[in-house]
């Protein structure tokens, strides 16, 4: 390998040799990129499978779901899903979904691939850190599925896990023994992965650039990987910890959130001097953050996608990372808004609601920014383009109900309710698949080296925008009229009245749920079959699309581009058309 | 052909065990009777009206006259109900017993609030009430299970495998409180409303008879039966108000 | 394309605003005496903030309508005045929105759980438990008797675990599964938890607060109507969660002191 003296180099390592070195325990960030993502594709379907029974089950709690009593005879029997199977189901729905689908997909999965890439470099830093994160977060998704299949089933306490339901272990009910400590086994897995995982983003966003790569070129997703992997190693190394506290609590006999005198299920806890709300504390410092772990790879992902297919740079592009870096300051300072109601002197609330309330500022001038690109702009309705118009819609829908939230007044009304479940559905999981969903079909070519078919990719955007807003709008009037979340089901005489909106509910879900096996469908397919991509189908600018789709071994087979341009120089003349690449010569 | 015939007999065979077991009435007891009655002495705990009001369901079910709580039942002349009296010893050898015994959650309620059964005597658990329930056997020499059984689910099946007085509650309505009481023999009672109890079937022997009340704790009396006797023991607990 | 996806944004923004603004689906009847600050700064909230939904979904779709697959051959524009005024502008839009609410809202917070209890409020022990809501009164004297967690018996209906035996004060405690309490007269509910968080919501009151193990919780409101409502527990405390709940009936006064009564002479 030739190359300038100056380069950068990684920590080298040669071509792998055998399918098991380069497929498998590979050291290649792409092949790893790739790793992330298959895992959050298995971890999303299984998610969505999970919220398919909790749907059908709210809306028809009698009806015995076919097969499920074979798959669950202790929690479902006769397939008629018991109240703690019903929890289960709903804590393992987001612990998968918030750890291993939001995280793992857009931040882990894409920012591995087109980091390094997008910088200019041959890999990350520290390759074999690399691949060990990858693995450790496998088994940390093996380890939380196995709850699955242990004799009291999985764990009921939800993905926050609530101590100290969470931490007296068996009286506390099916699943809070061995169920719930696999789930925090699982979980401190994970963070150790994800802390694994940011220290490379960082130290190769900061160390590898290629020549020219200066930070005001870097393009916005590589900031917003490089932003996020600085949350997540403040937020991951937090939750860590909590979940070691929260593991001695169960299997050790401390009491770091077990006070004394409680009496479950007529026994006499052998625990005293510990604090429920310190794990609210602890989980909420790591929890709030993970929201803008999810979020901001979205965020980076449509600002970098937004450009090409409206062949115009980005509005205001030192706004938006000015913008990035102002959420990812302020999201250390609002944990306290998920506790208003919890006991935490009232005092605080205020103090939590001000930058909370502050936060929306920045996020405004980021939809702003986008909505303010697409003015007069040139724009192509490829299907990235149509889901990053999507993702702005849902995220702006999602966001004004944080106004609400964001207030303790409004939250002595709405916090139990559905308001809250369908502002974070709205906000972090719908925006952020868009982000995902728009990454995929727009990376698709270079990742695969094939393209994906443009129809189906278009069916399935419409009837999963229209899908999403008949599932989670109809959420904030339930929230309204006082519905309260986490219930197995509706008895409560003032709940009933609400009962068909929650078939409306179910039905809308079921039908989005099933539009999302065209993307499946598609994206298997077009791996497998699609026709071949060129290098660079979208007439982007960025370093991925210098190189061959799909890359070479070190990305851009041994002559690293030097950089001399910005990220979306769109809509002005170049050699090849409206667009000028940042490897193009000055 | 062949295998024709052998499934012919098969189903015959199992169709005359069947009637065995179902069409001809169990023989009446020979031997020895031990009868008699549980009172207490004392002032035993007021037994309380059960206010249902958070299930509606049940609520509604009692609302004529309410469910009184079952841990010290009463009855005129100083009668003990629920006292489970029964050979802890000289019981040379029940058979196992295969009768399926069937515990209903009926109104809110455990029914009977003292389950006896035998070690591996099939148990069936009915939810007879438009609502969901929780059945939370809180066993300590047998395993604890903590299952929910909603409105539509099939009866629970399970049984129990060693001897063990287990409380039961229902983890959704606190005031279901019952107890499974396993025990290794086939001569057992259960004192009615007025405190009688009949043990029969006795053969000759020397026997240790217990009573055991679920607050009152537990009293002992040998009785020797010689042939087909009658002989009666009285237990008298001493109650406290709280 | 572009005309298609402004279309459906279009209606989507539309339809989802007139069910907000029709009240289709709405918060029930407000029966306490400081709901409505609650309730007309949820009303303020919704205004401002379904302004700042209606225009950005409405910008969104007017210019994907407006620039998506321009084939009129003119150059790209940039955002009329560049990003500095817009920035600005939003900055000092949303700042104001933010300051009004927050000073407005901050009020209507501290009204309700950041000044003491009234005086004369009828104080009223309140456990939660799994899952089950259970009321003590003191009774006759007034005094609550002690509560030790390890005496708690469900099945004798000590669910507070006080010891009459010994301690007199605790004799006449009325325990009852049913908050009943005398309408216009200030109640001051003191919530402990018996094993797991819970939390007390009572939609028509508009109030709500977690029980925490470990700790007493003060929580006080005025009634101002009559009528049976539903206490239900907001927060995830297991199997039983959505079974969770008891009632709250508002009575007159003489209704209630007949009430408390009739149940101190079942003691």
């Amino acid at each position: 390998m030739d190359r300038p003296a100056d380069q950068p180099r990684v920590a080298e390592h040669a071509p792998p040799q055998g399918f098991l070195r380069t497929h498998v325990f590979s050291l290649d960030h792409k092949v790893i990129g790739k790793q992330y993502l298959d895992l959050a594709l298995v971890a999303v379907c299984t998610g969505m499978l999970l919220s398919w029974l909790m749907r059908v089950h709210l809306a028809w709690p009698e009806a015995p779901i076919p097969g499920l009593g074979k798959l669950a005879p202790t929690g479902a029997a006769g397939g008629v899903i018991t109240p703690e199977y019903y929890l289960s189901l709903m804590t393992m729905h987001g612990t998968i979904m918030v750890f291993f689908v939001l995280t793992t997909a857009p931040f882990a999965g894409f920012g591995n691939y087109f980091l390094p890439i997008q910088v200019g470099a041959e890999d990350m830093a520290f390759p074999r850190i690399n691949m060990t994160s990858f693995w450790v977060t496998l088994v940390a998704f093996l380890v939380l599925i196995s709850a699955f299949f242990v004799g009291d089933g999985p764990p009921l306490s939800g993905w926050t896990a609530y101590a100290p339901l969470s931490a007296v272990g068996k009286d506390a009910g099916p699943g809070q023994a061995v169920g719930q400590t696999l789930w925090a086994v699982s979980i401190t897995l994970f963070c150790v992965a994800q802390l694994l995982g940011a220290l490379n983003f960082i130290t190769t966003t900061l160390d590898l650039r290629t020549k020219g790569m200066s930070l005001a070129r870097m393009p916005y997703s590589t900031w917003a990987w490089f932003i996020t992997s600085v949350i997540g190693l403040i937020a991951f190394a937090v939750l860590m910890p909590a979940c070691i506290l929260l593991i001695l609590d169960r299997v050790a006999g401390t009491s770091f959130f077990i006070p004394a005198g409680l009496v479950i299920s007529d026994r006499l806890q052998p625990h005293a001097g510990g604090s429920p709300l310190l794990w609210q504390h602890l989980f909420w410092f790591f929890g709030h953050p993970e929201v803008y772990i999810a979020i901001l790879p979205g965020f980076g992902i449509i600002s970098h996608i937004l450009p090409v297919f409206a062949r115009k740079p980005l509005l205001g592009p030192r706004v938006m990372i000015g913008c990035l870096v102002a959420i990812a300051f302020l999201s250390y300072t609002v944990w306290g808004h998920h506790m208003f109601l919890s006991g935490m002197n009232p005092f605080s609330a205020t103090l939590f609601s001000v930058p909370t309330l502050i936060i929306t500022i920045p996020a405004t001038i980021v939809t702003l920014l986008w909505i303010g690109t697409i003015y007069g702009a040139k724009l192509r309705f490829t299907t990235p383009a149509l889901f990053c118009l999507g993702f702005v819609s849902v995220f702006v829908s999602g966001g004004i109900s944080g106004f609400f939230l964001a207030q303790p007044s409004i939250d002595v009304y709405l916090h139990g309710t559905y308001f809250v479940v369908a502002h974070f559905h709205f906000v972090m999981g719908v925006a952020a698949m868009f982000g995902i969903f728009a990454g995929t079909y727009f990376w698709a070519p270079k990742m695969f080296g094939r393209m994906m078919n443009e129809t189906l990719g278009k069916w399935h955007f419409w009837l999963t925008f229209i899908g999403v807003y008949c599932v989670f709008m109809p959420m904030h009037y339930l929230g309204l009229a006082g519905n309260i979340r986490r219930y197995s089901a509706f008895t409560d005489d003032y709940l009933k009245p609400l009962i068909p909106l929650h078939r409306f509910i179910t039905i809308a879900a079921l039908f989005t749920g099933a539009a999302q096996l065209i993307f499946l469908y598609n994206l298997i397919r077009s791996r497998l079959v699609g026709p071949k991509a060129p290098d660079n189908p979208w007439q982007a600018t960025t370093l991925e699309w210098s190189t061959t789709s799909p890359p070479p071994f070190d990305n851009f087979a041994g002559h690293p581009p030097v950089v001399s341009r910005g990220p979306d120089e769109y809509g002005g003349t170049g050699p090849a058309g409206d667009y000028v690449m940042q490897a193009s010569a000055p | 052909m062949r295998a024709y015939h052998i499934s012919v007999l098969a189903v015959a065979v199992v169709g005359m065990t069947a009637l065995g077991v179902r069409g001809v009435p169990p023989a009446p007891p020979a031997g020895g009777t031990i009868s008699g009655k549980v009172t207490y002495t004392g002032t035993p705990p007021k037994m309380k009206p059960i206010d249902m009001a958070k299930e509606p369901f049940c609520a509604r079910l009692h609302a004529g006259a309410p469910v009184m709580t079952e841990n010290a039942v009463t009855g005129p002349g100083n009668a003990l109900r629920w006292v489970l009296v029964y050979v802890s010893a000289g019981d040379r050898g029940s058979a196992p017993a295969t009768q399926p015994v069937r515990l209903d959650q009926k109104g809110c309620q455990y029914i009977p609030h003292v389950l006896v059964l035998q070690p591996d005597q099939p148990l069936e658990i009915y939810n007879d009430d438009s609502t969901s329930h929780n059945i939370h056997p809180l066993a300590k020499v047998n395993p604890e299970w903590n299952k929910s059984q909603p409105i539509g689910a099939p009866p629970i099946q399970t049984k129990w495998e060693k001897p063990e007085l287990i409380p039961v509650k229902c983890n959704v309505h606190p005031w279901m409180h019952g107890w499974h009481a396993v025990i290794a023999t086939s001569h057992y009672a259960v004192s009615g409303e007025d405190g009688a109890f009949s043990l029969q079937g006795l053969p000759p022997g020397k026997y240790t008879v217990t009573a055991w009340h679920e607050q009152f704790g537990t009293q002992s009396e040998d009785v020797t039966i010689t042939g087909n006797e009658t002989k009666a023991v009285n237990f008298v607990f001493k109650a406290t108000p709280y | 394309m572009g005309k298609l996806f402004a279309v459906v944004v279009a209606i989507i923004t539309v339809v989802s605003t007139a069910i907000f603004l029709t009240h289709t689906w709405w918060l029930p009847v407000d029966i306490s005496a400081h709901g409505h600050a609650i309730d007309h700064q949820l009303s303020e909230t919704m205004v401002s903030s379904g302004v700042l939904f209606v225009l950005s979904q409405l910008a969104l779709a007017l210019f994907v309508w407006r620039f998506g697959d321009r084939k009129d051959g003119r150059p790209i524009k940039t955002f009329p005045g560049g990003v500095t005024p817009m920035v600005v502008l939003a900055a000092v839009l949303v700042g104001a929105e933010i300051l009004a609410l927050t000073f407005v809202g901050a009020k209507v917070w501290a009204g309700v759980y950041q000044t003491p209890p009234d005086p004369n409020a009828l104080q009223i022990d309140v456990q939660a438990e799994q899952f089950a809501f259970y009321f003590r009164y003191a009774g006759a004297d007034g005094k609550f008797g002690a509560t030790h967690p390890e005496l708690i018996n469900e099945a004798s209906e000590n669910y507070f675990g006080l010891d009459p035996a010994h301690d007199t004060t605790a004799r006449d405690d009325i325990v009852v599964p049913s908050l009943v309490i005398p309408v216009n007269r200030p109640i001051l509910l003191m919530l402990r938890a018996k094993d797991v968080n819970h939390a007390f919501y009572v939609p028509e009151l508009r109030i709500q607060q977690d029980f925490v193990p470990g700790l007493v919780i003060p929580l006080h409101f005025t009634a101002t109507q009559t009528g049976k409502h539903e206490i239900v527990c907001t927060q995830l405390c297991g199997l039983g969660h959505y079974n969770m709940r008891a009632y709250v009936e508002v009575m007159p006064e003489e209704q209630f002191e007949q009430w408390l009564k009739d149940k101190a002479s079942q003691q």
